[in-house]
């Protein structure tokens, strides 16, 4: 199984630590993970600012960069879901298929490909979950409070083998934190505001780490808690998942 | 209905000033949530229903014309008159019409959204009709010279303490008296000299029965009744989209839209109007506006079949945090911003990215609609339709350049990590909008690019 590892832009440039730990966890349960060196971006800025029309570039170098590999994995579920929804090409349509269909979010892999039972690893840490909504709504990583439906949760269930760690119940387990890529300065107000309300969910309820499969809300979070300057930090699941894990 | 030339950011940038104020409403709303949460959550067959609504709904738009002549026709055999509206002006001037040739000064009104779509009210008062809005919400914020800021809740915005200030100024109820039983009694009282008076009522329609011409309005105050029974015309306004096929099919809807809209079961009244009392009559007006030109619109047909039942505007966080007024619609929320740029798309173009995407909204709508994959695809048909800003095309077309090639990706990354370290004020100030309240990303040293050609050199493959 040959995987190619797809580092979204924000990620590559200002949290390449969870990058790292994505790669590493990889490495450590034995996948054989590469990363093309001349990856940039999926498109998805341009794409929800109502410019998909621009995003060829992006998707044909996204094409050229993934078609090689079994599967793509990437620590964002919100670029794993621009890419299964929107990527497309008019040079070379059946490639573009065949990625949508092979890519994966981190979580979604390691409970769903490579159905992983047990990690070792510790965090002896109260931490709250931030369900980003992409990765919940959108690739269905864990139940949605609006359905009557059975509840699960792929990050959860990860987390639960972390020894020490203590996942914190919320008031509203999966309220979207306010980004929303460019909604985070055009409508600026209303976008600092839903940050706000959601980490004072988790202050309240005695969280250590808020941790997401998603850096994009975790990004949006840290800005507001730092600018508070609480001492409570945000934390990309692959970095807890990695923390000392041997299988 | 559009009353002013700011957009939705710069409404919902006012609406924030008063923080306090955006965590009431934000409370209030997500109340009303967790009831629906709560009702729906009472039926193990929640998702089924919804399926059943949505199917029934999609049933009536791939045959609207035939259902809409059955309707006509059972209706017209129950003796109701039928008027067709092409657009708003039509149909305003159809009930101007039926009031002035029955000598008619003064109406009473219940809930209508559609005649807040068409600004019925104000066409009326210019041409010296008096009208007076029965539902309480709505009597509320006609008393305050506004227009409702929830398709449901009209007056959800309004704090008790600032409607028994209203009621003060207007109704001479005591100063600083706002306790809501009291407040209450007192619209009872007032409206009831309005019922007894008003020799025309118009209601809304929440369901047109195609199979027995009979049509169905739902209140919780039984203030449609109330007009409707008094009154020696009744003239009611449907969208051509309110049609069922069958009256069993009631059965799913009710059920639907009070568990949607406030976590109730069924709605008080669920009032049946079939055939009009002897001697007085009923008219119904049919109303495009627009609609069939949604109904064309492949990507955007299917928000038609909304009920109007509120739930994705209680759900919405952006709603929520920024108030129904700030969407500057008689339909305010993630299905006004769908609907809105239908009726006109340059007005409303602000409005489909006055959301983060989130996606609450399709999951709580009873006849899942993709709400927010349609705010998705209207922000491509503004762009193309060339209503973008111009600082934003030239933004996104720098972007794109940058990011379509991976030697200026990675020149920028770098350039821009080096700016945020040594010169941090360049990026960090007042003009740009993330920094107003929040800090940027701490800027790493090397780019996880860069940290893998050092540390992972040794794999051959890099593709």
């Amino acid at each position: 199984m040959k995987v190619g590892l797809f580092v979204p832009c924000y990620v590559d440039q200002f949290y390449p630590g969870a990058a790292i730990a994505t790669l590493e966890l990889l490495e450590k349960l034995g996948v054989d993970v590469q990363y093309p060196s001349r990856q940039t971006c999926c498109g998805q800025p341009m794409a929800n600012s109502g410019f998909e029309h621009l995003t060829s570039g992006c998707n044909e170098l996204f094409i050229e960069n993934f078609s090689a590999f079994d599967y793509i994995v990437c620590p964002s579920g919100s670029c794993v879901l621009h890419i299964k929804h929107h990527l497309q090409s008019n040079k070379n349509e059946i490639k573009a298929a065949a990625i949508r269909n092979k890519v994966y979010e981190l979580v979604e892999f390691l409970t769903d490909v490579l159905k992983i039972t047990n990690l070792k690893g510790s965090f002896p840490h109260k931490v709250g979950i931030h369900q980003s909504c992409h990765g919940q709504r959108g690739l269905h990583l864990s139940q949605m409070t609006e359905l009557v439906a059975p509840s699960f949760s792929k990050p959860r269930y990860l987390l639960d083998m972390i020894a020490g760690l203590e996942i914190m119940p919320l008031d509203r387990p999966d309220e979207c934190c306010g980004f929303g890529g460019t909604f985070c300065v055009a409508e600026e107000a209303v976008s600092v505001k839903m940050g706000k309300d959601r980490v004072a969910d988790h202050i309240r309820n005695g969280v250590e780490y808020i941790t997401a499969a998603d850096l994009s809300c975790l990004m949006h979070m840290e800005g507001i808690l730092r600018r508070q300057g609480s001492p409570l930090k945000v934390i990309h699941i692959a970095e807890i998942l990695n923390g000392g894990c041997a299988v | 209905m559009k009353t002013t030339d700011k957009d939705h950011a710069a409404l919902a940038h006012e609406f924030n000033k008063d923080a306090p104020r955006v965590d009431w409403h934000d409370e209030t709303l997500w109340w009303v949530r967790q009831k629906r949460d709560n009702a729906v959550k009472k039926i193990p067959d929640w998702e089924e229903l919804r399926e059943a609504g949505s199917q029934i709904k999609n049933n009536v738009l791939a045959n609207l014309s035939g259902y809409l002549q059955q309707f006509e026709a059972n209706a017209q055999a129950n003796g109701v008159h039928v008027h067709w509206a092409i657009d708003a002006k039509e149909h305003n001037e159809i009930v101007l019409e039926l009031l002035r040739s029955n000598g008619i000064k003064k109406i009473v009104k219940s809930k209508s959204m559609l005649t807040e779509e068409c600004n019925l009210n104000e066409y009326l008062n210019l041409n010296g009709v008096d009208v007076i809005d029965s539902d309480l919400g709505e009597f509320i914020v006609q008393l305050a010279n506004e227009h409702p800021s929830h398709i449901v809740l009209p007056c959800i915005h309004k704090k008790k303490e600032e409607i028994g200030e209203l009621f003060h100024q207007h109704l001479g109820t005591p100063a600083g008296n706002a306790d809501p039983v009291f407040l209450t009694e007192t619209a009872r009282r007032h409206l009831r000299e309005s019922f007894l008076t008003r020799k025309a009522a118009l209601t809304g329609v929440n369901f047109a029965v195609a199979e027995t011409g009979e049509f169905v309005v739902c209140t919780n105050e039984g203030n449609a009744d109330m007009g409707a029974h008094l009154a020696d015309i009744h003239i009611a306004s449907m969208g051509i989209e309110k049609i069922i096929p069958k009256r069993k099919h009631l059965g799913v809807f009710l059920r639907l839209l009070a568990r949607s809209a406030t976590g109730q079961p069924v709605t008080t009244y669920s009032s049946h109007f079939k055939t009009p009392r002897p001697g007085a009559s009923t008219h119904i007006v049919i109303v495009d506006n627009g609609r069939s030109k949604q109904l064309g619109r492949e990507d955007f047909r299917n928000s038609l079949k909304c009920i109007r039942c509120g739930a994705c505007m209680n759900t919405c966080p952006v709603y929520r945090r920024s108030g129904g007024h700030s969407y500057n619609n008689a339909i305010a929320g993630p299905i006004g911003s769908i609907l809105a740029p239908n009726l006109d798309m340059k007005k409303h173009a602000d409005l489909p990215f006055a959301s983060t995407l989130c996606g609450s909204c399709t999951n709580v709508c009873p006849v899942k609609i993709d709400i927010h994959d349609q705010l998705y695809k209207w922000r491509q048909v503004i762009v193309k339709s060339g209503h973008a800003p111009l600082a934003k095309k030239a933004s996104m077309g720098a972007m794109t350049r940058v990011l379509s090639s991976p030697v200026s990706y990675k020149v920028a990354g770098k350039l821009g990590r080096l700016v945020m370290k040594w010169a941090p004020f360049a990026v960090n100030n007042q003009f740009n909008l993330w920094c107003k309240q929040r800090e940027l990303p701490l800027a790493p040293e090397n780019s996880f690019g860069e940290w893998y050609r050092k540390n992972r050199n040794n794999k051959p493959k890099d593709i």
